[in-house]
């Protein structure tokens, strides 16, 4: 019986242990599972923050993305504005240049016009200009006679020796244009220029004196290399007009007053002698 | 500043004035004149010049004279020689570079195209 007994009560101790060490599990087993759902809440809450902060971030990033690509439109429309005022800028220069060599020109040809009070060395000026700086071949100065109206050659270039008769004033295509006291360019296409007509020249320029016309350039051939008149040869041939004018003028009186002026000296030297 | 010498020869005085002046514009250039040929050689022997800019057409001696004896000088021989002429046609032009010129302007001449010339010239000579 005491046998019986004690064996129970042994099996009694071993279940009691076993129950403990089951609730014991059980224990370790919910706080495990407390552990967890902590754990499980956290996530889920850095899970949520984490997604906000995301599209932040994407959206704060699109943001920077179009205002990138607007500042890099603006600086695209600004550099095509410059390159723009670039090219201005070097064509207005290329214009500067080619006015400032215009200008030269001209203030050379003028120079040299009032650089002498000697007739012949005036008209030696004009040819040289005509020739050198416009790139006449062919070509020559008329004088107006006003006692026989007529238009004399006093200076040439590249006509030869054979004499050229003069021209009545109003008759044709120099006569009219000096009568006029327009200048006058022959129609037609470049190539035309250097035809050589001397009744009917490719220009004529009268030499006026305000609206007196004093005698005549006349061009009946450009150079080979010359193919049409540019915009400073019209410069040079509106110049030419008045100051070659009043260059051979004042030169023609001059030498006038010179010759009377000897002429009267050596009689006055005859009356002192007397 | 680097000096550049350039002997301008022409019988015109005008073209003279207007080729000078547009040498001017080259930063240290010094110009001397000479009315042809015989006077170009007088200048080159008392003193040295970069670039001789000769005509062709002138009184006592021509260009292409001036060119040929400058070609022929032990001193002188290697100066760079651009002819400035009236004398535009083709065989003139050949005829021109084959007696030594460097370069060939036909008249009327274009500043920027005798500036780019020169230019060139000294450039290589640098």
């Amino acid at each position: 019986m005491d046998k019986e007994s004690a064996s129970i009560s042994k099996k009694v101790e071993e279940f009691l242990q076993v129950f403990k060490k089951g609730e014991e599990f059980t224990h370790e087993l919910l706080k495990e599972n407390e552990k967890l759902r902590y754990r499980v809440a956290q996530f889920e809450e850095v899970s949520k923050f984490s997604d906000r902060d995301g599209t932040y971030k994407i959206h704060s990033l699109e943001d920077r993305i179009k205002f990138l690509e607007e500042e890099n439109k603006t600086l695209v429309d600004r550099y095509r504005e410059v390159e723009e005022e670039n090219k201005d800028f070097a064509n207005r220069y290329v214009e500067v240049e080619a006015e400032n060599n215009n200008l030269a020109n001209l203030y050379v040809a003028s120079y040299q016009l009032h650089s002498t009070l000697d007739f012949s060395e005036s008209l030696k000026i004009i040819l040289e200009i005509v020739m050198n700086l416009i790139g006449a071949e062919e070509f020559s100065i008329m004088m107006l006679d006003e006692k026989t109206n007529e238009l004399t050659i006093v200076a040439q270039e590249g006509m030869g020796q054979e004499p050229r008769p003069s021209v009545k004033l109003g008759e044709g295509t120099i006569g009219a244009a000096a009568k006029r006291g327009e200048a006058f360019y022959r129609e037609g296409d470049t190539t035309d220029l250097r035809g050589v007509d001397y009744l009917h020249p490719l220009t004529v320029i009268p030499l006026k004196i305000k609206e007196h016309v004093i005698g005549v350039i006349v061009i009946y051939k450009l150079l080979v290399q010359k193919q049409a008149f540019s915009n400073v040869d019209y410069e040079l041939f509106t110049m030419l007009a008045g100051h070659a004018a009043t260059a051979l003028f004042s030169s023609k009186l001059y030498s006038q007053s010179e010759r009377k002026l000897t002429t009267i000296q050596s009689f006055l030297d005859l009356l002192k002698e007397k | 500043m680097p000096e550049h010498n350039f002997l301008v020869v022409e019988d015109s005085p005008t073209m003279r004035q207007l080729i000078s002046f547009a040498l001017k514009r080259i930063p240290g250039s010094k110009i001397v004149e000479a009315s042809d040929g015989i006077d170009a050689l007088k200048k080159l022997s008392t003193q040295k010049f970069d670039i001789i800019l000769t005509d062709i057409n002138m009184p006592i001696m021509d260009g292409l004279k001036l060119v040929s004896m400058v070609r022929n000088d032990p001193v002188h021989k290697t100066i760079p020689i651009i002819i400035i002429t009236t004398e535009g046609a083709d065989e003139d032009r050949k005829r021109g570079l084959a007696l030594g010129a460097n370069a060939y302007i036909p008249k009327p001449i274009q500043t920027a195209e005798l500036l780019n010339v020169v230019n060139q010239i000294l450039g290589g000579q640098g």
